[in-house]
């Protein structure tokens, strides 16, 4: 293999470029990204950086240094438009063609909107940094009533950042419980806490009919017939993945790239990495796709080996392994929380947000959820058992 | 000089934070092999404490994003973390672990 090309400039494709010279590739390696930042971390988006507590350059996942050892060729404000499978040939919008032995697709996920708030000003999405940047603006600006629809995590982290930014807020959730899907019920419910704990409004289990407002947006028009106020509005909905481009490209699409355990694609010399690959996981006993920072950073290892070798490599025996940071809790979560299932607090307690605790299949702990307890949650998240081998047993 | 603790109260495997008498907090580890280290407490990547980490040999694990750091000399061996932090001088006598808090720059 002497070319690579990465699709995707931001942790998992630059985690890909990482990967090639770490595993010994010396060949040519160009990055194709949409955005005209080079790869920055998106985590603090919702979090420090929104409260305008840091700067943009603090956000940067490399530095000079870095990139000159790295030797990559970086296609910065680029879309890929086109993957010819044959030839491995990416199409960019502008029509240059780059041909080369190896693609690894890292084109991520993009936020999900509501259509009803098309050409509304004042209406918020949060995924990249052009996005915060808008965003911050309006709340720095003092625009004092924020509705937040959507109250995973994403959700919950602007929420709590606009409360400390003194603004007052609302949280719109379909579910009767956030979270439920990622965290269980009873963690779920607790999830909600946090928000009502510090005088944050949650309204759940009603969904958003439209919007009020002619060019801005005044406020949110709900199923149960109510209209909060608003001024600005942030739509935390989830995302879908970024798989336009490869459509018709005979890469195997179904919510995202279908990969198999080694991020290898239906196509040979194409490789899925981060948010789009949907590869099977032992852990989870899921074959979905792992919308979390940990994995984009260290899922490249595996797929370059893929590539470099042409056959499946083995991915690393980890849980995959989740943070969120609200009012001043943070959330670490590893593995999967099975359905219905209730968690054993193996120590401190809820009411405190301080506690780690696990969930157990068949008595094999196979998925950990803490508050404000890092040491623990740790050690915790290295016993975990695959629940594949858990529903076995 | 700060007195940590008696070395029994720090077994193998285990570490401890310290904040009082230092400008900024140490974290103090007992490794397993029976070393004892101290570094900066705060990540040099973002807001994580050193002392909840992971220890293995003489590395230590961030609880956040698992960037490791070399106990030795400070230095991170990969990704997130792109700058060391800075090391503490460290010792054990008559039972009790010895701090002495290095000035200045990162190693
Ligand atoms: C606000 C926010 C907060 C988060 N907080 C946390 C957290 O606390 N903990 C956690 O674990 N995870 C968190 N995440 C998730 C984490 O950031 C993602 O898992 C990670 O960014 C995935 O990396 P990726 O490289 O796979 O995809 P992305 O980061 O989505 O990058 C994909 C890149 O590809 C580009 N692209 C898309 N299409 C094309 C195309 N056709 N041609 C060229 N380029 C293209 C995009 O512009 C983008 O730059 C957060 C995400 C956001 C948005
Ligand atoms: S805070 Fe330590 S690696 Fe990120």
């Amino acid at each position: 293999m002497r070319s690579v090309t990465v699709v995707g400039a931001s942790l998992a494709g630059l985690s890909a470029v990482r990967a090639l010279r770490a595993e010994g590739f010396e060949g040519d390696i160009t990055v194709v990204g949409k955005e005209l930042h080079l790869p920055y971390d998106r985590p603090p988006l919702s979090k420090e950086f929104l409260k305008g507590n840091l700067d943009a350059e603090a956000l940067a996942l490399s530095e000079p240094y870095e990139y000159e050892d790295l030797e990559a060729n970086w296609l910065l404000g680029e879309s890929a438009v086109r993957l010819d499978p044959g030839a491995r040939t990416v199409t960019l919008a502008g029509g240059q063609e780059l041909q080369s032995d190896g693609v690894v697709i890292a084109t991520g996920a993009a936020p999900r909107t509501l259509p009803a708030a098309d050409g509304l000003a004042g209406v918020h999405t949060l995924r990249t940094l052009d996005d915060a940047l808008a965003l911050r603006a309006e709340l720095l600006d003092g625009m004092p009533r924020v509705v937040v629809i959507g109250a995973g995590f994403i959700g919950a982290e602007v929420a709590s950042t606009a409360h400390r930014l003194g603004l007052h807020v609302t949280v719109v959730e379909a579910l009767d419980v956030p979270l439920e899907r990622q965290l269980g019920r009873d963690m779920g419910l607790l999830a909600a806490s946090l928000h009502t704990d510090h005088g944050v409004d949650l309204v759940c289990g009603t969904g958003v009919t439209g919007f009020a407002g002619e060019g801005r947006v005044a406020g949110v028009h709900l199923a149960d017939g109510r209209t909060l106020p608003a001024d600005v509005v942030v739509i935390g909905v989830g995302v879908r993945p970024a798989t336009d481009w490869l459509v018709d490209s005979g890469v195997e699409l179904d919510d995202g790239v279908v990969c198999d355990a080694g991020c290898a694609t239906s196509v040979p010399g194409v490789v899925a990495v981060g948010d789009i690959a949907r590869c099977p996981n032992p852990f989870t006993g899921r074959h979905a796709r792992i919308e979390h920072w940990s994995n984009a950073n260290e899922q490249s290892r595996t797929a370059i080996r893929t590539l470099l070798t042409g056959v499946s490599a083995q991915p690393p025996a980890t849980a995959p392994y989740f943070w969120s940071d609200q009012y001043g809790v943070r959330i670490q979560l590893a593995g999967h929380v099975p359905a219905g299932a209730r968690p054993r607090i193996v120590e401190g307690d809820v009411d405190s947000r301080s506690f780690a605790a696990v969930y157990e299949i068949a008595g094999e702990p196979v998925a950990a959820v803490a508050m404000n307890q890092p040491k623990l949650f740790n050690r915790l998240r290295r016993k975990l058992t695959p629940a594949l081998a858990a529903v076995a047993s | 000089m700060i007195t940590v603790c008696r070395i029994d109260d720090l077994p193998p495997g285990e570490s401890i934070r310290v904040t009082e008498g230092v400008p900024a907090p140490v974290a103090v580890f007992h490794t397993e092999d029976g070393e004892v280290y101290a570094l900066d407490d705060t990540c040099s990547h973002q807001d994580a404490s050193l002392s909840d980490g992971w220890m293995e040999g003489c590395f230590v694990e961030c609880p956040l994003h698992a960037a490791f750091f070399d106990m030795r000399t400070g230095n991170p061996t990969c990704a997130p973390a792109k700058f060391p932090v800075r090391t503490h001088q460290v010792s054990v006598e008559n039972g009790h672990v010895l701090l002495h808090i290095s000035v200045g720059e990162p190693a």
